[in-house]
């Protein structure tokens, strides 16, 4: 095998608001049956990479539950597997992870003891499926030291929370700008990166000397102008989960045919843990529109335009419109949801009613579970 | 070392099931789907792993492919185990006197090595055939304290069906005094369920002793060996579900239980799960134009039509206009925009055109099987095609990937049989 594959997954984020509090953002539930890491997961196992380690920090127990078992992404294995790496104290000058090159830094005894040539890296907190190969092949064929992936946003897209690039026809990186207040570029960073296993080494052992922490600013950034660069252009899906309005038109954006065949339909399957759930049930008075459900679901009610997790129960004469249900949540009888995300594990009492006015309401109820 | 297991269980998965018609043309009964992702063997092998039995021999004889690559290593129940686990046994070639499995206790005489490698106190006889759930360890509870040698899991039925069992007769004791198979006057209404414990001991000296019988038996030789000789045999009294789905109608019946809004068999229950081999992660979606009332469904289905009293199996395709009512659809089955089904049971991966119209007409018997396609199904083999805008009636069997020719102006009459000979997978 020709790379190793990094996954950070250690951050958290303010814009998930209270969604963040039980878990971290890779863990975030996507599309009915999946996390947000399973894509990197899935993508990194499609790519025949044997040997990955998973970089978590901030609410790592959902994470760890998670990845508990390696077997349903095939990483198993004696030859490589899955390595979950957490910051770990060994005397009173550990620290946490204070950056993702810190991150890096803190378990390069995995890079330096690895002996394959290149390194991926990408973030768990995205939604795509990707031949990292194909980045591989382009990295070698333009004798590049870093490869960035990027995509083209249309120019209304608001880049600002994202690093931005801009490249020359050759595909050459000229100038990368981390969250622009204004943008030169259209072009984004994805979050997924290239690079020789020994060239990363050094370059995070010179970090770590300057007391530098971040891969993006104290890498990429700083050295654009002294190494080759390279931005590999992703025209597929792709999505970041980092705010509650993007976490709700990425799980939404499921609903379209297109993106459903492209990811359920089209080889490779994104996998990820297997529920053992039962069959989801339809009672009467039932009445389904434009909407997926999982595996487990029992349901009496009205559901439109939204997309239900494992295990939810819908009460009589429920109406749920546009909305997300998280796994595990009871809904009551006679009960309205509109425009809400409705945290896992949820009980809403019966008739209660709640809408999102002006943007995505999250409901957070930890009301007396009836016995079903 | 030789570590012991306290009781290991051997399954077994060889029968045919011909009473399920073409369902098991390519496979072993205990590999036919029910219960919309489930397949019948993952009831017995998910009760074993919730009852603690981490060994299990499957012993496997006809169609086995498709049993082998479900069962796999066990991962879906645990049972890919270190010491024990899954082991698929099969017939296989000896010196002298290779035989197939010539009956259900001749299969586990034949595995008598298999056995003998865990050292077990007791053995655990299964079959692959039924729809429960079931504790065995507190079955091997109730055979310690009575001491038995035998113990026979035993399910009491109405009196005026006991007649179609094998019937135990126990004293208050549960003390197992008398058996008879499918008596005309029955003494009892406790129906052996197939289930049974024996002491190690006992199970390897009867099967020895009876080496030579032909299609040696368990009900019609074992045990009427062992209580001749005296051993003691008890009847463990199971008060539970338990649905042998051995013909067409039964299976379809016990699918339809399931749908009822809190069915006696209830997969919902967090504490006895039922595991199965997962083909998909993926969510079910359902059209801006979808109707769905009492119907358990798969993942990975896409409902655009109606769909009612049914069990929809995984990755099945219901178009637009399409309207399914009271039928068995299993995995990666695709219904035509408008096609309209009435009582019908499709195995895997068949493909039914646009408009057609399945279980329409008058009810008459099956030309060849009116003892299997009856009660006004339509069976259709895995693999089977039906082409868009025919109209089929009752009591029809379809195998094989036909086409508008073979339906006469477009109609394929009831109890008509329909084989497209070499064409199905």
């Amino acid at each position: 095998m020709r790379a190793i594959g990094i996954i950070l997954a250690g951050g958290s984020s303010r814009r998930m608001r209270e969604l963040s509090q039980r878990r971290a953002v890779c863990a975030m539930p996507v599309a009915g049956s999946y996390r947000s890491i399973d894509f990197a997961l899935s993508s990194m196992e499609h790519s025949r990479i044997q040997k990955v380690a998973v970089l978590m920090q901030y609410n790592s127990r959902s994470l760890n539950e998670h990845l508990a078992s390696s077997k349903w992404w095939d990483f198993g294995r004696k030859q490589g597997g899955l390595f979950l790496f957490t910051p770990s104290f060994a005397d009173a000058h550990s620290q946490w992870y204070r950056g993702t090159a810190d991150a890096l830094a803190q378990n390069i005894s995995f890079l330096k003891t690895s002996h394959e040539p290149y390194v991926v890296i990408a973030s768990g907190d995205c939604v795509y499926k990707m031949d990292y190969n194909e980045v591989l092949e382009y990295h070698v064929q333009k004798r590049a030291d870093i490869t960035v992936v990027v995509k083209h946003m249309p120019e209304t897209f608001n880049v600002e929370r994202y690093g931005t690039v801009q490249m020359d026809g050759d595909g050459r990186v000229l100038e990368l700008e981390e969250k622009p207040v204004v943008a030169r570029s259209s072009t984004i960073s994805c979050g997924i990166y290239v690079i020789r296993r020994r060239l990363l080494i050094e370059l995070l052992e010179r970090c770590a000397e300057e007391g530098r922490y971040d891969f993006v600013q104290d890498v990429l950034v700083r050295y654009r102008g002294l190494k080759k660069i390279y931005g590999y252009r992703m025209d597929d899906y792709w999505s970041n989960i980092a705010t509650v309005e993007d976490y709700y038109r990425t799980n939404m954006d499921f609903l379209d045919p297109e993106i459903r065949d492209y990811f359920f339909k089209q080889y490779p399957e994104v996998h990820s843990k297997v529920a053992d759930l039962p069959p989801a049930k339809y009672n009467v008075g039932v009445n389904i529109r434009n909407s997926l459900l999982s595996s487990g679901c029992i349901v009496n009610g009205t559901v439109e335009n939204s997309v239900l997790f494992h295990q939810v129960y819908v009460g009589n004469n429920c109406v749920i419109r546009n909305s997300l249900i998280l796994n595990d949540v009871y809904i009551g009888d006679n009960t309205i949801i509109e425009n809400c995300i409705v945290e896992s594990g949820d009980t809403i009492q019966e008739n209660s009613c709640y809408k999102g006015e002006n943007g995505i309401k999250i409901v957070i109820e930890r009301g007396e579970r009836y016995a079903i | 070392m030789v570590v012991r297991k306290e009781m290991i269980a051997m399954l077994l998965a060889g029968g045919q099931g011909s009473r399920l018609g073409v369902l098991t043309e390519n496979m072993a009964k205990p590999a036919v789907s029910f219960g919309g992702k489930y397949r019948i063997i993952d009831f017995p092998l998910s009760n074993c792993i919730n009852s603690g039995v981490d060994t299990v021999g499957v012993l496997t004889q006809y169609m086995p492919l498709r049993l082998n690559t479900h069962v796999g290593i066990g991962i879906p129940w645990d049972l890919d185990k270190n010491w024990g686990g899954v082991s698929i046994l099969s017939p296989y070639e000896k010196i002298q006197n290779t035989e197939w499995y010539t009956g259900t206790a001749n299969a586990i005489y034949q595995n008598l090595a298999y056995m003998e490698s865990y050292n077990p106190d007791y053995v655990l006889i299964l079959s692959g055939d039924h729809i429960y759930k079931m504790d065995y360890e507190a079955m091997l509870d109730f055979h310690k304290e009575n001491n038995a040698d035998v113990t026979i899991a035993v399910m009491p039925v109405p009196m005026e069906e006991a007649s179609r069992f094998g019937i135990m007769i126990a004293d208050e004791d549960h003390r197992i005094t008398d058996f008879e198979e499918k008596p005309a006057q029955p003494r009892s209404n406790l129906a052996s369920m197939g289930i049974y414990i024996f002491t190690w001991k006992t199970l390897r000296d009867a099967l020895i002793a009876n080496a030579d019988q032909p299609g040696l038996d368990f009900g019609k030789h074992v045990i009427p060996y062992c209580r001749n000789n005296g051993s003691p045999l008890y009847a463990y009294e199971f008060h539970g579900y338990w649905k042998d789905v051995g013909t067409l109608t039964s299976y379809w019946e016990a699918n339809m239980e399931l749908i009822d809004i809190v069915p006696e068999f209830n997969l919902y229950e967090e504490y006895w799960k039922i595991y199965t081999q997962s083909t998909s992660n993926v969510p079910q979606y359902f059209g801006p134009h979808s109707y769905v009332e009492r119907t358990i469904i798969g993942e990975g289905t896409e409902i655009y039509g109606t769909v009612c009293n049914s069990v929809i199996g995984c990755n099945v395709v219901i178009g637009e206009g399409a309207v399914v009512r009271n039928s068995i659809l299993m995995n990666g089955t695709v219904v035509g925009r408008g096609a309209h089904l009435e009582r019908v049971i499709t195995a895997e991966d068949v493909q039914i055109g646009d408009g057609a119209v399945l279980g329409t007409g008058d009810e008459r018997p099956n030309e060849t099987r009116p003892d299997i396609y009856r009660d006004g199904l339509v069976t259709l083999g895995e693999g089977s095609v039906v082409p868009p805008g025919v109209s089929v009636g009752k009591n029809v069997m379809i195998f094989g990937r036909t086409v508008a020719d073979d339906y006469p102006y477009g109609w394929l009459e009831s109890g008509r049989t329909l084989v497209k000979e070499g064409e199905a997978k």
